[in-house]
């Protein structure tokens, strides 16, 4: 069949089952938009700045596991999503992105919105293509979502002419795909695989130490029961938060710079560490000559073998995915009747008990002052633990990863690596068009919601009834503590001066806004809030600003030198 | 420690700045970089001298084998192979430096290519250290110009990289 650039281009996205497409037109994709306009297949979600479409697709690909996909014009459209490129970039998130260039004639003459997008995203893609010929256009796309959603998943972006969109072409897309560049491992080596049971099974202070990657990899339940099989300790980071379940009695808790005191003890002191889809990233290890421990071994799965021995020598290195590895892993060790040391086992968790004895996640409570942390813990206790969660960046972001207690995959969505402010409402939005039932909120603060608060009016048109639970500080908390505590108390441009009233704001977009400046209230409002399920409704809590958040590892020390509290400072 | 990196990529735009955007995103040296089409002209060899630790050729090796137009590499430095580097000499070569100029580089086996009243070029190849030695005997005050290739490398005997 004979179709133009355009209409090849949504038809691939329909081959590939996408649902939801994240966008800003403009003079570039005109065709594209024209295209779409034309079918009702593949739904379009208007957003009201690029960066918020990237946001939105990508936590849409983090809700699901299927690859989100943006559309946005050439120029500043792309420059606005470059944000939003590289926030899914450093989180390794399935997304492919399509971009309108100007026409082939056209590119390097300084033509009006030109700027050159494979050049300018090239180092926060996993890959990206200029499509010259519609002919390639096709291919072009499978190779896209290929590329994308294997391996080490990521952004892969597609950028298009605006000609080549318009030229006609037989549309023929290929089921399949082989790159001879490109052939990403799956099954981790056999003799390595026995060695790391085997090493786990003599071990006397295991720990298991998840990350984001059994969470991309769809393998919790295969991590969950070797952990309780091996009856041993296991950590989660950031970004694996819920691939193991938070309420289980052999969760530690959260590691690293904002991480419990046991998990952080038992990440130290332990003789044998299991990582897996984890990559000893600075905010987990902290400093990595503190983090060495003579005599401690170290296995380490990961599909990408970059990411093993990059910071940290491992003694088994297993390139795979890890729901492979884990399966086999389990099925080994129903193969041998043998366990660990029971008595080693027992001492182990009796030292972890201890650790926990301190309590580090306790927090003084109070009347008057509405203390972040209780919102959190209200939040969890009146959304049952099944909510999606979606967060900013800052300290509201870390009492969220403490006192939500994740139980399942995929209900924590923030951004990690990059640390994006902007990230928490756009990408609501994403999670609650993916799950239009499930209960979303987003945990914020008040400066970060306010680099994407335009997306108020998103969530108005397409009836995305998404809870803001904004810890209102008054501050850029996380800029403040690091102020307080590592330069002399000089707040320098961290106070958020002239805010705006955020109930009226609410309420100017169409929503439901609350402040609440009382403890006594935070329970009252969470409850009305999400008894009001149509609607967006916006909770402004005047929390306690000057509340800090701990353990706190100092950047550039070890993980065992935490800050418990503000009596340690 | 010095390693000669050979690489196989897909001969399409582009496929160079990933690579030399590597090189410089995560500080790895480059010092010198070489890329042509080959016999199939859907693919390009590279060669690459770079330095660096064992710890750090290993991320080189990695971060180089994820990059999709990149179909295969090599550190030559772990077998036995060749290097060589072309470069073109121009010399200020009047009166009786000339005979002295073309002596020299007739020692190194280097081939005079362009003649004037004034100048002798000269074309040498060789590894590395040949041609920087055939620097060292030419007068310094002589020399007008030089251009190198950088190395080009390619394992010995049976040793071969093809896809
Ligand atoms: C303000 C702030 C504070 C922070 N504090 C902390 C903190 O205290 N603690 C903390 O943990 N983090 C913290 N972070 C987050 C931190 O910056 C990193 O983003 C995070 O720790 C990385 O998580 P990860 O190691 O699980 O890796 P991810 O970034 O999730 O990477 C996943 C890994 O798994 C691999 N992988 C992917 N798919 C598969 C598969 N199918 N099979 C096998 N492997 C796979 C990938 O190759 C990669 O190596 C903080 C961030 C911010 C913004
Ligand atoms: C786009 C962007 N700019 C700057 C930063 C640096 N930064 C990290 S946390 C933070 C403060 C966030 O303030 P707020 O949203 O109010 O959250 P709080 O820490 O007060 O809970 C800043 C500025 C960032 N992470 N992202
Ligand atoms: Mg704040």
């Amino acid at each position: 069949m004979q179709l133009s650039g355009a209409e090849i281009t949504i038809r691939c996205l329909e081959e590939e089952g996408v649902e939801y497409i994240f966008g800003y037109p403009g003079g570039a994709v005109l065709f594209i938009y024209d295209a779409l306009f034309q079918q009702d297949r593949v739904k379009h979600i208007l957003v009201r700045h690029e960066q918020a479409a990237l946001h939105a697709a990508d936590a849409y690909a983090r809700a699901t596991g299927r690859p989100g996909v943006a559309l946005v014009t050439s120029g500043p459209g792309v420059t606005n999503a470059v944000t939003g490129i590289a926030t899914a970039y450093m989180d390794s998130i399935p997304m492919v992105v399509i971009s309108g260039q100007v026409p082939t004639a056209a590119i390097g003459l300084d033509a009006f919105q030109e700027v050159d997008t494979v050049g300018i995203t090239r180092p926060c893609v996993k890959h990206n293509f200029l499509v010259k010929r519609v002919e390639d256009l096709a291919e072009t796309m499978k190779k896209a979502f290929y590329v994308a959603t294997t391996g080490r998943p990521g952004p892969v972006l597609v950028d298009i002419p605006k000609d080549v969109s318009q030229q006609v072409t037989e549309f023929l897309y290929p089921a399949q795909i082989e790159m001879r560049s490109y052939n990403p491992v799956v099954k981790g080596h056999p003799g390595l695989i026995r060695q790391a049971v085997q090493m786990l099974l003599e071990a006397r202070r295991p720990m298991v130490y998840a990350g984001g990657g059994v969470v991309l990899g769809e393998a919790s339940e295969f991590l969950t029961r070797l952990v309780r099989e091996l009856g041993v300790p296991c950590t989660n980071t950031l970004m694996g938060l819920g691939s193991y379940p938070a309420t289980d009695p052999q969760f530690v808790g959260m590691l690293g710079m904002h991480g419990t005191y046991e998990a952080n003890l038992a990440m130290h002191h332990c003789d044998v560490l299991l990582a897996v889809g984890a990559r000893f990233d600075d905010r987990v290890i902290g400093n990595t000559r503190h983090f060495f421990v003579e005599g401690r071994r170290i296995i380490h799965i990961d599909i990408d073998p970059s990411s093993i021995s990059k910071r940290v020598r491992v003694d088994v290195p297993i390139v795979g995915d890890v729901r492979e590895v884990l399966q086999e892993m389990q099925r080994l060790v129903a193969e041998t009747p043998q366990r660990l040391d029971p008595v080693a086992l027992k001492q182990w968790w009796h030292q972890i008990g201890e650790w926990r004895g301190r309590e580090c996640m306790h927090y003084e409570r109070s009347d008057t002052l509405i203390k972040p942390q209780f919102v959190v813990e209200t939040l969890y206790q009146v959304t049952q633990g099944d909510a999606i969660i979606t967060s900013d960046v800052g300290q509201h972001q870390m009492w969220a990863a403490q006192y939500y207690k994740f139980d399942k995959p995929r209900r924590w969505l923030n951004s990690g690596g990059l640390g994006t402010m902007g990230f928490g409402l756009p990408a609501a939005m994403g999670a609650q068009l993916a799950f239009p039932d499930q209960v979303v909120a987003c945990i914020t603060g008040e400066a970060s919601i306010q680099m994407c608060i335009q997306e108020l009016s998103t969530c108005k048109q397409y009836h995305l009834p998404v809870k803001i639970v904004n810890l209102n500080n008054r501050y850029l908390g996380m800029v403040r503590q690091w102020q307080q505590i590592l330069h002399g108390n000089r707040y320098s441009e961290s106070y958020m001066d002239a805010l705006p009233d955020f109930v009226k704001l609410a309420e100017s977009y169409g929503h439901v806004g609350i402040r609440i400046e009382n403890p006594a209230d935070v329970e009252g409002a969470l409850r009305e809030a999400f008894a009001l399920k149509e609607r967006v409704v916006f909770l402004d809590f005047m929390t306690d600003p000057t509340e800090n958040v701990f353990p706190m590892v100092k950047a550039g020390q070890g993980l065992t030198e935490m800050l418990l509290g503000a009596e340690d400072l | 420690m010095r390693h000669i990196l050979s690489l196989l990529l897909e001969n399409e735009a582009g496929a160079l700045s990933r690579v030399a955007g590597l090189f410089s995103a995560r500080g790895y040296n480059i010092e010198s970089l070489t890329v042509a089409p080959t016999e199939d002209p859907t693919l390009s060899r590279m060669t690459i001298v770079t330095n660096g630790s064992a710890e750090v050729m290993e991320q080189i090796t990695k971060q180089l084998n994820k990059l999709v137009d990149v179909v295969k590499v090599f550190d030559l430095n772990e077998g036995r192979h060749l290097e060589r580097e072309l470069m073109l000499v121009k010399m200020r070569a009047e009166g009786g430096a000339r005979e002295e100029i073309k002596r020299t580089a007739d020692i190194f086996r280097g081939r005079i290519v362009d003649v004037t009243d004034q100048t002798y070029t000269i074309e040498l190849t060789g590894p590395r250290d040949k041609l920087d030695a055939f620097l060292e005997a030419l007068d310094p005050l002589m020399i007008l110009e030089t251009v190198r290739t950088g190395a080009s490398g390619i394992g010995r005997g049976d040793w071969i990289m093809r896809v």
